[in-house]
């Protein structure tokens, strides 16, 4: 999530913050990820069993939340005014 | 004697006098009412305390047990919240409706009869219609209407069932109805309009957003939320509540995605929020009602604090459109702050509010077996922070700097923000306190190992599809927008198809119309043709041709004479 640190004046809006950011993002799914491999998972379904089952499926959610809405704004989008006409 | 007044009516009593006190003295006296209702509540027994026999039934006002203190309780510190946070406001109009409707909610929660609750039902409709309509615009007049009639008629629809369960059965009482007749069906109905049902949902994302700075946070707090009480009351353990939820926490996040104002966002949101807890109430066993109960509870604060910040954003820029704001961080840092405190309750983060709330649900759901449900919570899950976590923070407060410069939140609002936002995090850390209230007991851990690092790898990878579609331009731009959803039905396709009718109605009329008044002419003018100034029949003959036709006449009659 960009930008919760905004103690610095600045820091936040320079460029390469922005990169450092994704970057961070990456490193920490990435332990995340590697985490499953260290540790006594309580599971229910199997499916929970596979590593890091809730990050990709939370991954692959999202991108399909986005894209799905993306398309349905196709279909949904109207003008601002749209109803006050 | 004193034991026998439900906490509801101290607010909604007291909410009368308001109009009488001086402007200045009208948030001292609005801030005791919540504080004396909420001592009395601490003291009340347990048990049916006042009841009032009328017409031959007796109406409960007055039944104390762990569900409904635990929901009198969150709504009682809900409308404290809410007159710190409109402490600055000295409109007369919204100080009142806004301490009714939370009194009637408080009511609605401790009734134990049907009657009763039909009239906190309603109620809360009038109450709460005026925080619309305060907004003095003709959009949130529209609004408000529709939000008026969708109300009402829920509570219609509820006391036709009352009406008609009390003829099958005799009994009045408010307690697990069951979906078993056609009565109770529409009792659920009922609760299915105010609880924003799929496809009965719209009136919240249409109204909410319309409302005032303040009464946008108020009505979060209370209509749904008893809507999800009285569900829980009265439909424990019905299946199909399990397919209602589930499509209430998937269905509201793609509008959330899309939609520009960020106030109707968090309507969306909240909407998907009542899902986890219809979820609950639809699994029924114990864990999973606390689970309704405790995410309730949770759930009216940080989403009261969101709607607080975008309020305040609202009040200071003029605006909640994520299309013109951006970099408010500079501007509002204490805003700022306590809306990521709000977005990470809602989305569930460890050591936040709905961390340990929402997992009792999805638990349960797990626990029973349901892994269609349980990956859609999960799905869903993912989802809110994706739109309620990253976005409403996102694009009001970091973003591109949209280059508004405005104040920091009064004081008053972020007081209100401050609590809300301590209670959010008081109870993600210590979950024991709240554990203590629910209706029934708890056999939870929500920090284990497995459950903490498997739901941060949830939002982290949420995160990071965040991340990785704006990086790569692919996120939806916010855009200046209407997104159709259900009220299209009513407010264009029913519409139309009425224009339609009285277009054609009129069109017949006014063809028939012409028709006649052509024939009329024509009618008249032979008429006149003939027995006009001009016509033969009219006109005066000479008296020649008088003697004439009289010698005519004459002969006629001597020649009958003389036949005869």
């Amino acid at each position: 999530m960009a930008g919760q640190d905004d103690k610095q004046e600045c820091w936040i809006e320079r460029k390469q913050s922005a990169t450092l950011i994704y970057r961070g993002v990456w490193v920490i799914c990435g332990l995340l990820a590697l985490a499953d491999f260290f540790y006594h998972k309580h599971i229910v379904f199997k499916i929970e069993g596979f590593p890091a089952f809730y990050g990709l499926y939370g991954f692959i959610g999202c991108v399909g939340l986005v894209l799905g809405a993306k398309e349905l704004r196709k279909l949904l989008k109207r003008g601002e005014n749209y109803y006050d006409r | 004697m004193i034991a026998d007044l439900p906490p509801g009516l101290i607010l909604i009593l007291g909410a009368l006098v308001i109009p009488f006190l001086r402007p200045r003295l009208r948030p001292y006296f609005m801030i005791l009412l919540p504080v004396l209702a909420l001592i009395h509540l601490l003291m009340l027994p347990e048990g049916n305390q006042a009841q009032v026999d009328m017409f031959g039934h007796t109406l409960i006002f007055l039944r104390v047990d762990s569900l409904a203190f635990l929901f009198g309780l969150i709504f009682l510190i809900a409308a404290f919240l809410n007159v710190i946070y409109g402490w600055h406001e000295d409109d007369s109009v919204q100080q009142v409706s806004s301490l009714v409707y939370a009194g009637a909610g408080v009511g609605a929660v401790f009734v134990g009869d049907l009657i009763s609750l039909f009239i906190f039902w309603e109620l809360t409709a009038i109450a709460s219609v005026f925080l619309i309509w305060a907004s003095r615009t003709e959009r949130a007049y529209r609004a408000g209407m529709r939000y008026l009639v969708i109300q009402i008629g829920s509570g219609v629809i509820l006391l036709a069932g009352v009406v008609l369960h009390y003829r099958a059965t005799g009994s009045i009482s408010f307690d697990n109805l069951g979906l078993v007749s056609f009565p109770t069906a529409l009792i659920f109905i009922a609760f299915g309009i105010k609880c924003a049902f799929p496809l009965l949902h719209n009136w919240l994302q249409d109204a909410y957003p319309e409302a005032t700075v303040v009464g946008t946070v108020v009505l979060s707090a209370f209509t749904t939320k008893l809507a999800v009480y009285a569900l829980a009351r009265g439909f424990p353990g019905t299946d199909i509540l399990i397919l209602i939820g589930v499509t209430m926490t998937a269905f509201p996040i793609f509008y959330a995605v899309i939609e520009n104002d960020l106030r109707r966002v968090l309507a969306y949101s909240l909407n998907n929020q009542l899902g986890f807890m219809v979820v609950g109430i639809g699994i029924g066993t114990p864990m999973a009602l606390n689970g309704t109960a405790a995410h309730a509870f949770c759930h009216i604060l940080y989403k009261a604090l969101l709607f607080m910040s975008m309020g305040a954003v609202l009040f200071r820029t003029g605006t909640v459109k994520g299309s013109e704001l951006g970099g408010l961080w500079k501007s509002m840092p204490w805003t700022a702050g306590f809306c990521i405190v709000g977005a990470a309750s809602i989305s569930a983060f460890p050591l936040f509010s709905g961390f340990i709330s929402k997992s009792l649900i999805i638990a349960a759901a797990a626990e029973q077996g349901h892994w269609i449900t349980w990956l859609v919570l999960l799905f869903a899950s993912a989802g809110v922070f994706h739109h309620s976590g990253i976005k409403i923070p996102f694009f009001a407060f970091f973003a591109h700097d949209s280059g508004i410069r405005c104040k920091e939140a009064p004081t008053n609002m972020l007081i209100a923000m401050g609590l809300a936002a301590f209670m959010c995090i008081g109870i993600g850390v210590y979950p024991s306190a709240l554990y203590a209230i629910l209706p029934h007991q708890v056999d939870f851990v929500p920090y284990t190992v497995t459950h903490v690092i498997t739901q941060l790898q949830l939002l982290m990878f949420s995160a990071l599809a965040f991340s990785v579609l704006m990086r790569h331009g692919l996120y939806p731009p916010e855009l200046k927008s209407t997104n159709l959803d259900s009220d299209w039905f009513y407010r264009r396709v029913l519409p139309g198809i009425y224009g339609f009718f009285r277009d054609a109605v009129s069109h017949v009329h006014f063809r028939t119309l012409a028709r006649t008044q052509v024939r009329l002419n024509r009618f008249i003018a032979a008429v006149y043709r003939h027995h006009g100034p001009q016509g033969a029949l009219a006109r005066t003959w000479p008296v020649g041709s008088t003697v004439l036709w009289v010698a005519v006449l004459l002969c006629i009659t001597l020649v009958f004479y003389y036949v005869e």
